[in-house]
């Protein structure tokens, strides 16, 4: 069953490594959905985050075949269950009124989100959490015409101790 | 001392003897060094023959394959080949100039984004960018290159860090904490297999190429008569085990041996060592083994389950591993089943020897690739190019010791079979090496007969010329409604006036006989020469269509028993 998987890759953190990874889903016809690169708990190190789409099959072959780059140090999935997963997002929502900026404002308390800037006609907000409740809140502000949308797609790093 | 000195001295602490090259504009330092050194370099006409011949000296020795290139276009000839040596894992670093540090990126006179471009065809790769760091990187290109499943790495090298000084010429160790190959098979997954071998009635091995990179040949032969299981191998792995005795059933696949392509699928245990279950090997994968469990060992886990669900998998190197097994079995007694099976196909194989002798004219391919078998010492190395004549010397060509046999496998690629064999030689020098070609690969690559002429290499060259893009021309007729679409090579050109044009000498064979005697004599004499055999163009090797199982196989064969027919072989 194909469905959406998130892995955790540590990776040396140098010149042409996200080409190398990336290059190799491309080429073994595996689709990303997202992908979030940054430091690690290591120096030198980078930790990537990418959801691919994928059945079993083809997620262990994913895992080995990015196994063998020799850059890359470890690769993990992470289990939904076991792991916490946020992705930030930025939205600029258009606020014609008082009316819509007032529930804008409304929506923006019930979903922990920040505002990040104000002008006349639309408000920017800053979002942070699981991908689902990021999607809720853009479907709720599509009633007031979104202008734009930008986002980080998901981090996540696993529960508890566990490595 | 520089960088071009530098990397001259890393390279032989690597025990690097010969490297093939080609010069060019961002070289030139490099160059200007090797003018004082005295390792040695074989200068080819194209870098695409550089690279093979790198390739084909990496499979007949065991050592690395050493080649270098200029920049930008230099560097984009050896794509070929480093794809090549990728695909059939052979350990090659590829060296390519660069331009300088500083121009990098902005579209310099021959910039080629090397590293980009041979990303996905590499194990690893490296650009030189500090001099001191030199031998680092060259000792662990090499290490890489070598270990776990071999492949090829690529080095590149900007011109000013050929010219830099060193301020200290220090090996240190480059750690890779992501690179740490499995080599050692896990003990519980060998007993689990030793299970599974004793309680199977028809146990068959297949063998792969891993066999011969690793040196488990012997091991194999051991593990193989101690079992009762009959060998086939795929085309990397001939040579795996001695062809000529009667376990070793020949290639499978879809120019396999009609007694193995018939067989294997009655096999209720397969036990694929070092091979990756190519679609050339297995046919139709759904219907390959039906009804038997397999076990897998190998070198590069990401092969384990790739084309095929395993019952057992076995992560290491093939030597470790079989050594594990051999282990496990000192006392074992085999299953009385097996030992049936076993003596029936050595018997079949016997049985269906296939006929060699016709006299016609143009020859039977078959009749001279026997003839060419007949005329080998065990030593000598073949290296085939890629068309039908390739899977006619695979077919026909009994192959005993491993790193006799070289082929471009994984890839197929035409133009690779007469550099490769100079590389051989180059690696060999003692051992006779013969390159059997198409007319069609072999012009691909036809320069190379200034490099062995200049370098005075006393390669045996055989042409089967068919005056076609021959296995094309097969697949037009059998699978095409015999519309022969840009498959017919005329008349041009005349290859023995081509050779003696470069001062090497040729002779056109046309009767049986010839082949082997021209051979022979080659052999004896340690001369270089040119054999342009005139085969036939319609003559055709029985085949698996693509996407079929293993035993349709399509076309009859001549035995030289007249009253088998192909299907006898399957009872
Ligand atoms: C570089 C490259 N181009 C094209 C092919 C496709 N191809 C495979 S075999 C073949 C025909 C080879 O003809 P020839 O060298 O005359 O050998 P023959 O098959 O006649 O023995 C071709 C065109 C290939 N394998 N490699």
């Amino acid at each position: 069953m194909f469905k959406n998987h998130t892995i955790s890759i540590l990776v040396e953190n140098k010149p042409g490594v996200l080409q190398k990874v990336t290059g190799l889903f491309t080429r073994r016809g595996f689709n990303i959905e997202s992908i979030t690169v940054g430091s690690s708990e290591v120096e030198n190190l980078a930790r990537m985050v990418i959801v691919v789409y994928a059945d079993l099959k083809g997620l262990e072959q994913v895992k080995k075949q990015l196994n063998k780059l020799v850059d890359v140090i470890k690769v993990i999935e992470l289990d939904p269950n076991s792991s916490v997963k946020r992705e930030l997002c930025l939205i600029k929502v258009k606020t014609n009124d008082a009316k819509a900026r007032t529930e804008v404002m409304q929506y923006t308390e019930v979903f922990r989100c920040n505002i990040v800037d104000v002008c006349d006609h639309a408000i920017t907000l800053e979002v942070i959490g699981h991908p689902n409740k990021i999607n809720a809140l853009i479907k709720l502000l599509k009633n007031y015409g979104i202008k734009k949308i930008a986002r980080t797609g998901p981090t996540a790093v696993s529960r508890g101790l566990v490595l | 001392m520089n960088g071009g000195e530098a990397i001259l001295k890393a390279l032989k602490e690597q025990g690097v003897d010969t490297i093939f090259g080609y010069p060019g504009g961002t070289v030139i330092p490099l160059y200007d060094s090797l003018y004082d050194d005295d390792l040695r370099h074989i200068l080819v006409r194209h870098e695409q023959c550089a690279v093979h011949a790198a390739e084909g000296y990496a499979r007949a020795s065991g050592k690395v394959g050493v080649c270098l290139a200029t920049s930008g276009p230099g560097a984009t000839n050896l794509i070929t080949g480093i794809a090549d040596a990728n695909m059939d894992s052979t350990p090659i670093v590829a060296i390519t100039g660069q331009v300088n540090l500083d121009a990098i990126g902005n579209d310099a006179f021959q910039e080629a984004d090397i590293i980009g471009i041979s990303m996905p065809i590499t194990k690893h790769s490296y650009q030189i960018n500090s001099l001191d760091s030199i031998p680092s990187i060259v000792k662990s290109s090499f290490d890489i290159a070598k270990t776990g499943r071999p492949g090829p790495v690529v080095i590149d090298f900007p011109k000013e860090m050929q010219e830099g000084e060193l301020s200290k010429y220090e090996t240190t160790l480059i750690e890779n904490p992501g690179y740490n190959p499995t080599l050692g098979g896990n003990i519980k997954q060998v007993k689990k297999a030793c299970e599974l071998i004793k309680q199977s009635k028809n146990p068959i091995i297949l063998a792969g190429g891993g066999i011969i990179i690793s040196g488990a040949n012997k091991e194999l032969e051991k593990f193989a008569k101690t079992i009762k299981a009959p060998v086939v191998t795929t085309l990397m792995g001939k040579g795996a085990v001695p062809e000529d005795e009667e376990y070793a059933l020949g290639m499978l696949g879809m120019h396999g041996r009609i007694v193995a392509n018939k067989n294997i699928n009655k096999s209720d245990l397969l036990i694929a060592i070092g091979c990756r279950f190519s679609d050339r090997t297995t046919g139709k994968i759904e219907e390959f083994i039906p009804n038997g469990k397999i076990i897998h060992i190998d070198v590069d886990p990401a092969e384990i389950g790739k084309n095929i669900d395993v019952d057992i998998p076995i992560v290491g190197d093939a030597l470790n591993v079989l050594k594990m097994f051999n282990n496990q079995l000192t006392k074992y007694q085999p299953n009385p089943n097996a030992v049936k099976w076993y003596d029936g196909l050595k018997n079949k194989k016997l049985k269906f020897n296939l006929k060699t002798d016709y006299d016609t004219n143009p020859l039977m391919p078959q009749t001279v690739i026997k003839e060419i078998s007949d005329s080998l010492t065990d030593d000598t190395i073949v290296v085939t190019d890629v068309g039908l004549h390739q899977m006619f010397a695979a077919h026909y060509l009994n192959v005993n010791k491993p790193r006799k046999f070289i082929s471009s496998g994984g890839l197929g690629t035409m133009g690779y079979g007469f550099p490769a064999a100079i590389g051989a030689k180059v690696a060999c020098e003692d051992d006779p090496v013969i390159a059997i070609c198409g007319d069609g690969g072999f012009l691909m690559v036809s320069q190379e007969l200034a490099t062995v002429q200049t370098y005075d290499l006393p390669l045996i060259i055989t042409i089967l010329d068919n005056r076609k893009l021959g296995m094309v021309y097969q697949w037009q007729n059998l699978l095409y409604n015999k519309r022969l679409s840009q498959t017919d090579l005329g008349t041009v050109p005349d290859f023995v006036k081509l050779a003696e044009s470069y001062g090497i000498n040729g002779v056109n064979i046309t009767k049986p006989g010839e082949t082997k005697e021209v051979i022979k004599k080659a052999i004896k004499d340690n001369e270089a020469i040119l054999l342009n055999i005139d085969i036939q163009k319609d003559e055709f090797l029985p085949m698996v269509p693509p996407g079929s199982a293993v035993e349709e196989v399509l076309g009859d064969y001549d035995f030289e028993d007249e009253s088998l027919t192909n299907e006898d072989a399957a009872k």
